[in-house]
């Protein structure tokens, strides 16, 4: 229980001139999750993944991985995380099998079989030419080249981008394969959220630079919920409720979408005397879209909490 | 085993219920009978594309109500059948499933009677095909 996180930031900040893209991240990813990082294209996810690996200096604050200060990093503990980037860096001239050489050189514990394994399973063949790869295929190679090194920690800069629906399964199963060891952990970003909902059990949500939720996933989608209530007439107008994130009217209907939703909410709703009050239940995509609503709510940012299971 | 559990993401039900829901239904047609093996925690992880953990707590939470059992070295198996709500309980859970169905069903233009009659049709029919299952 008290192991130390595999990741872990304090009030992590960072700038671009006058904007900040990171502001006052404070975060801790436990060993063995597989944790996404959710958030708007721009909204400094990719800016806080090169933090973590000490690519770039942070204004204020700390983040550490396996560990160690990210500005510190030894060649001897990168060699034990795995990073996948948005642009892959690949030589066009070689074979797959000798980008597969190339790279197994920089690893002690490369696994050939396990590379061999992902390039078949994106159905490439190790005489391709890179440079005649399809952006599928592309990123099987670089996946298979990420993932041979048997990383302890495997940090995927959103890996689905321009995948097809074949390939980003391939992509799903990769993930799930190095769950094998339980003491691997993957810190994954991403916008697809049925990938998502497959492969993370916890998650984080990042939104104009500011952490907004960071939890487990079954935490998420059981705090946020939606009711509807039916009226004979207009709908009266509604009382405070703890937690609203978003209220939508029509002619006799009222929805509401809230976020710790309790006794004393359902106490509130019922002084509205509605005909009707029946719970809406939420898609992990539908319960995210409510929670990000403009209120700016920030209530899911819990930590050291275990998976339930 | 004589079940395919198939799950769908983007669903309002979470995948592990999807995957407790198919199972208990599948013990209660009797197409998984006392005694058959389900696959283990990683390999039906793997067939659906899904993180074990997710699969590990469907079958927790159907240990817990006694419908599955693991025997360690050996797998996973549908143990004996024990009704582990109260009584109260599962009455409180059966009337939304009720309502769900008076107000489709009116939705779709059946009178009272209609439905009561549909009702008691399919519920026959089911128990007949369950019956089946068992022989």
């Amino acid at each position: 229980m008290s192991e130390p996180p595999v990741i872990s930031t304090r009030g992590l900040t960072r700038y671009f001139g006058k904007r900040c893209a990171v502001q006052d991240l404070t975060l801790d990813v436990p060993r063995g999750c597989v944790f996404a990082f959710l958030g708007r294209n721009g909204s400094g996810k990719s800016t806080t993944i090169r933090m973590l690996l000490g690519l770039l200096r942070p204004d204020r604050g700390t983040a550490s991985v396996l560990g160690c200060d990210s500005r510190q990093l030894t060649p001897e503990l990168r060699a034990r995380i795995g990073y996948l980037t948005e642009e892959h860096q690949l030589y066009g001239w070689m074979t797959v099998r000798q980008a597969g050489e190339f790279q197994a050189a920089f690893y002690p514990r490369w696994d050939e079989k396990f590379f061999r394994g992902v390039i078949g399973h994106f159905g490439l063949k190790p005489e391709a030419r890179v440079k005649e790869l399809s952006r599928g295929m592309r990123a099987g190679l670089c996946l298979a080249l990420t993932l041979a090194p048997d990383p302890e920690l495997l940090i995927l800069d959103d890996p689905a981008l321009g995948l097809d629906p074949v390939a980003r399964r391939s992509l799903v199963e990769s993930m799930i394969y190095l769950t094998r060891r339980a003491d691997r952990t993957i810190f994954f970003s991403s916008h697809d959220l049925a990938d998502v909902e497959r492969v993370a059990d916890h998650l984080a949500v990042l939104d104009y630079s500011i952490l907004r939720a960071c939890c487990p996933l079954e935490t998420f989608r059981n705090s946020v919920q939606e009711v509807k209530l039916g009226f004979a007439g207009p709908p009266p107008p509604l009382p405070p409720i703890p937690g609203l994130l978003q209220a939508f009217r029509t002619e006799r209907e009222v929805r509401i979408a809230c976020v710790h939703y309790n006794a004393a909410t359902e106490r509130a709703l019922q002084a509205l005397t509605p005909l009707t009050l029946e719970r809406v239940p939420l898609g992990l995509e539908a319960s995210l879209i409510r929670y990000m609503g403009e209120r700016g709510e920030k209530t899911l940012i819990l930590s050291n909490t275990e998976v339930s299971s | 085993m004589a079940l395919n559990i198939n799950i769908n993401t983007g669903s309002s039900v979470p995948i592990y219920k999807q995957i407790t829901e198919q199972i208990r239904l599948g013990v209660a047609t009797g197409r998984l009978a006392v005694g058959d093996q389900l696959p283990s925690v990683r390999a039906l992880a793997e067939s659906l594309a899904i993180n074990p953990n997710t699969v590990a707590r469907a079958y927790n939470d159907l240990a817990h109500e006694g419908l599955l059992e693991t025997q360690p070295g050996r797998g996973v198996f549908i143990s004996a059948k024990r009704q582990v709500l109260s009584r109260e309980e599962s009455r409180r859970r059966l009337e939304p499933l009720i309502n769900t169905l008076i107000s489709e069903g009116m939705a779709l233009n059946f009178s009272a009677e209609e439905l009561q009659a549909a009702f008691a049709k399919q519920l026959r029919q089911w128990q007949n095909e369950k019956g089946n299952h068992h022989e």
